[in-house]
């Protein structure tokens, strides 16, 4: 399966929904989709992951990459991610202490750390 | 003996392909179901590594898959063609905030190299990592059963 990208707000936040695989060949899409919202205005972002279905190194750059861009504006990324073959990835990296990983939506919407 | 040799253009739309490949044997071969999802992740790190190498020193070189079935074991070696030294381990992995290289064909193929291979040795217990003059090669196994 391909990536899929939709997005839609939430109060102030831009919900970003994805689903598919994010790889070396996918990754550049889901980059560009995050460069568009910041470049947009939308500085407070979450990236539902819920349907994404692999997640490799690449992809954890462009979500970093993002992060960086929306920090420059004081803004925020949140991750939504409840799968443990993708939550993995992130806690041999390290990066469970770089992103807010939520639960639901509803919850990253929520929070306010 | 290897099982499955596959040799691919050093293009990212392949890496995807591979990985099923790598999988698909990897089952046959009698790996544990539980096990696949951490092949094809491991796979896909090493895959993408040797793709981004090659397409940025010897674009005409494939990329070569070798995966390889024992009664005991199965093992799985990627190689590229860019000889060059191991990275540097005591540098920080690429997720220094400070750096903008998140780009797919992004500059720091060393930074990209560290984190792939901090990915592979945080999924595969057995892994080893040859620099030799023609090229890398990434071999990692995985117990069979």
């Amino acid at each position: 399966m391909d990536l899929s990208l939709s997005t839609r707000a939430e109060g102030e936040h831009t919900v970003v929904v994805v689903g598919g695989e994010i790889d070396v060949y996918t990754a550049p899409k889901l980059r560009e989709q995050l460069i568009d919202l910041v470049s947009a205005g939308s500085y407070h972002i979450i990236v539902d992951m819920e349907n994404v279905e692999f997640l490799d190194s690449t992809g954890l750059g462009v979500l970093v990459g993002g992060l960086k861009r929306v920090r420059a504006h004081d803004g925020s990324l949140r991750l939504v991610c409840t799968q443990e073959r993708i939550l993995k990835i992130f806690r041999i990296t390290g990066l469970t202490k770089v992103f807010p990983i939520h639960g639901s939506v509803d919850e990253a919407v929520a929070a306010t750390d | 003996m290897p099982t499955v040799t596959v040799s691919f253009t050093p293009l990212p739309e392949h890496v995807r392909t591979a990985r099923f490949i790598a999988a698909s044997v990897a089952r046959r071969a009698g790996v544990a179901d539980d096990v696949l999802d951490e092949i094809k992740l491991a796979v896909s790190e090493a895959c993408s590594l040797a793709v981004r190498f090659n397409l940025a020193h010897a674009p005409s070189a494939p990329v070569e898959l070798r995966l390889i079935e024992d009664p005991e074991s199965f093992s799985v070696e990627v190689a590229d063609s860019v000889g060059r030294a191991a990275p540097d381990a005591d540098r920080e992995l690429a997720f220094d905030l400070s750096t903008d290289d998140d780009r797919v064909d992004g500059v720091d193929l060393s930074g990209h190299e560290r984190l792939g291979l901090a990915v592979i040795s945080g999924l595969v217990d057995d892994v080893k990592v040859e620099y030799l003059e023609a090229g890398s090669v990434v071999t990692m196994t995985w117990p069979i059963g």
